[in-house]
């Protein structure tokens, strides 16, 4: 009798750390983790070494995976409440994320594609793209909130036109910075070894951490998601939810935009961001948010970003091509929606259940 | 949609009330198409006078005619496909291997085109029908397999010089009486590609399939409603499924016209396929709710884009952004319409 009680408490906490939403995204990690550790101690093997500048920095492939996963991440905060809100995806960000780091730079430039001297503070070019970036934004979110467009369409015109308009805001030129002061933000910033992209994601998840505590916009977006009509009902203004939730997206672009950009001193119209969105509604997913909106937790999304990068990485370093790439991670989306299909659920409620009786019997 | 057939009395604005959606989106593609058209002709003139500009137009966008046949479909029924473009690029990719580096034969080739669009076709839809998950997201994880495997067949473009490929790709069928002069006084007889034919004969049969048998209506019954759909008997799942694995079919058969438009194999190839498919889906009055469209408005659709991308780089806007921006403003334009169009019914 006792025993079988044990039994049983083990496992709850068996269920209960399955049920867990961080429980699909610690267990990819958990998976690649091990992946690397057979395939290739050395991968976490961290180093110390001077960079071209002479300041001291941290390599590594878990540092890459910091570094470049804080784009993600940032993506995956305004990902996770567009999902929540409108119950579809955005998947205009790459083109969003070219045309922000364009009017950045042509902001910067003033209209001279290789400038002596910045024609204007970065800080006032950021605030400029963010605004662009938020326009687009409200765009999408009009398109949604009073068309009534499903989110993927409506941002399928984005996605089209974004990389020819951010080609047209710089003439199609591919203007250079030579300005140290913009490198720091996707580089390091001297004297510190840990690159500056995770710290700005640090900010970000910090601010929305803190936007969700203090405010109601986390209630409210998962009561639009979960029931339009009832949520109008009580009071709530859906339409304009949704549009603020574009917004705040629109907003994470500009960031990242501003971090790409820092990283090359330049542009690519066609190659940079390419394929982000595929990441960020992957890390959605992975963070175990439903894709058809309501109910999200945002900590587990942005877990699910570094997951997604860890993976990349992982892929990059058994030489898969940046080409074949999505390959592979369609094949992981696909397994994640299989996965979370209610379906499948029920399906494997029924197959447990029918173990279980027959183990009584 | 039965308010078609109630006595349209008294005027114009009456008249356009009591059309159906199908009829009324099909209307304002046929005009604005038509109105473009003879636009071009009288401002620019030039190449846009001569027949064979117009076969032009059908046989660069022949294998769009049918991409945009499918989607239709499949968007009717209430779903989306956008892994089109990918599965285009995987089959000009995989035919070109096969026939250039393994030395196949043709009809073999058509074969493989075909199985690779039906293995799409049948496996995004058992996920969209049978487990039920959002047609979107399947589809855009199908175009990133598509677009991945397409790169892992072979990188680098390349192209095609088998002897039996090269005599289909360049026999054309001549059209009669309606060839031009051209400026050293030689006649020259007005062409289009086997292509076309294909793209054509596509039209046709999907049009006769929507309209006139049992599977059809019942793609336009479940993309209406599907719980009333359900009601009426309809295997909805099944329909579903159809729809998805008649598109990727069809996919296939887009794939293998593109690869005999271009004759070459390239990861790039058909690069935003599935989004000028969507596009002139949407231009030829297909609804994204579901339920609502017609093929020969598709056909127009596709001919309207391909007129105004002409039109766009006839007029001297030359440089790449503009025809991305004047696609995504159309494409905007007539989503705008169709939102429009669907509150009119709610008044």
């Amino acid at each position: 009798m006792q025993k079988n009680e044990v039994k049983k408490s083990n496992e709850n906490i068996l269920m209960r750390m399955v049920r867990n939403q961080m429980f699909i995204p610690l267990l990819a990690l958990a998976v690649l983790a091990i992946f690397n550790l057979i395939a290739d101690p050395s991968v976490f093997k961290i180093t110390l070494s001077e960079n071209s500048a002479g300041n001291p920095v941290l390599s590594g492939l878990l540092i890459t995976v910091l570094d470049n996963g804080s784009e993600l991440a940032i993506l995956a905060i305004g990902m996770t409440l567009v999902t929540a809100a409108s119950g579809g995806q955005d998947i205009s960000v790459g083109a969003a994320v070219a045309i922000a780091g364009s009017v950045l730079l042509r902001m910067l430039c003033g209209g001279n594609s290789r400038p002596e001297e910045l024609a204007m503070p970065i800080i006032v070019a950021f605030l400029i793209s963010c605004v662009v970036a938020m326009l687009f934004g409200a765009f999408n979110g009009v398109l949604v909130a009073y068309f009534k467009i499903q989110p993927m369409i409506a941002t399928l015109i984005l996605y089209t036109a974004g990389r020819s308009i951010a080609a047209w805001i710089n003439n199609n030129e591919l203007p250079v910075i030579t300005d140290p002061g913009l490198s720091y933000f996707g580089g390091f910033i001297p004297g510190i070894p840990i690159p500056t992209p995770f710290f700005i994601a640090m900010i970000c998840v910090l601010i929305m951490f803190l936007v969700l505590k203090f405010t109601n916009l986390g209630l409210y977006t998962q009561a639009v998601g979960i029931n339009e009509n009832s949520s109008r009902l009580n009071g709530l203004n859906p339409q304009i939810i949704k549009i603020i939730s574009f917004v705040i997206l629109g907003l994470c672009v500009a960031v990242v935009g501003l971090i790409k950009v820092s990283r090359v001193q330049s542009i690519n119209y066609s190659v940079i961001a390419k394929d982000i969105e595929m990441d960020a509604i992957l890390a959605v997913a992975l963070g175990g948010n439903a894709l058809s909106g309501g109910k999200f937790n945002m900590a587990a999304s942005i877990f699910g970003a570094y997951v997604i990068q860890f993976l990349t990485q992982t892929l990059y370093k058994f030489k898969v091509s940046a080409d074949a790439l999505p390959a592979y991670k369609a094949v992981v989306v696909i397994i994640l929606v299989v996965i979370s299909a209610p379906t499948v659920k029920e399906w494997f409620g029924k197959m447990t259940k029918k173990f279980k009786v027959k183990e009584v019997a | 949609m039965s308010n078609n057939k109630t006595k349209a009395s008294g005027g114009f604005l009456d008249k356009l009330n009591n059309l159906t959606d199908t009829n009324l989106l099909l209307t304002i593609t046929v005009v604005i198409f038509f109105l473009m058209y003879i636009g071009a002709m009288i401002f620019q003139g030039g190449g846009f006078l001569k027949a064979q500009q117009f076969f032009n137009l059908l046989n660069t966008n022949a294998a769009l005619i049918v991409l945009a046949c499918g989607l239709s479909l499949v968007m009717i029924t209430g779903g989306i496909d956008i892994s089109v473009g990918g599965v285009t690029a995987l089959v000009s990719m995989c035919c070109a291997v096969y026939l250039d580096h393994m030395g196949g034969n043709v009809f073999v080739s058509v074969l493989v085109a075909l199985a690779i669009g039906l293995a799409f076709g049948a496996f995004q839809g058992f996920l969209v029908a049978y487990l039920d998950i959002q047609p979107f997201i399947v589809t855009l994880a199908g175009m990133f397999f598509a677009r991945g495997m397409t790169t892992i067949v072979n990188t680098k473009p390349f192209n095609v010089a088998n002897e039996a490929f090269t005599k289909l790709k360049m026999t054309r069928v001549i059209i009669p009486g309606l060839g031009s002069v051209n400026r050293k006084g030689d006649y020259i007889d007005a062409y289009v590609e086997i292509g076309v034919v294909v793209a054509l004969l596509v039209v046709v049969v999907m049009f006769c399939l929507l309209r006139w048998t049992k599977l059809g209506r019942s793609f336009y019954a479940v993309g209406g409603n599907r719980q009333s759909a359900l009601m009426l008997g309809i295997n909805v799942k099944r329909t579903r499924f159809l729809s998805h694995l008649l598109c990727g079919l069809l996919a296939g058969i887009g794939g293998y016209v593109y690869f005999l438009h271009v004759g070459s194999g390239s990861p790039s190839h058909a690069m935003g396929a599935e989004m000028d498919a969507i596009a002139s889906s949407i231009i030829g009055g297909t609804m994204l709710t579901g339920g609502v469209g017609n093929i020969a408005g598709t056909l127009l659709g596709v001919m309207s884009l391909g007129t105004i991308l002409q039109i766009v780089s006839a007029a001297g806007l030359g440089e790449a952004w503009w025809v991305g921006i004047t696609r995504a403003a159309m494409l905007c334009l007539f989503l705008i319409v169709q939102s429009l169009v669907m509150s009119r019914k709610k008044k």
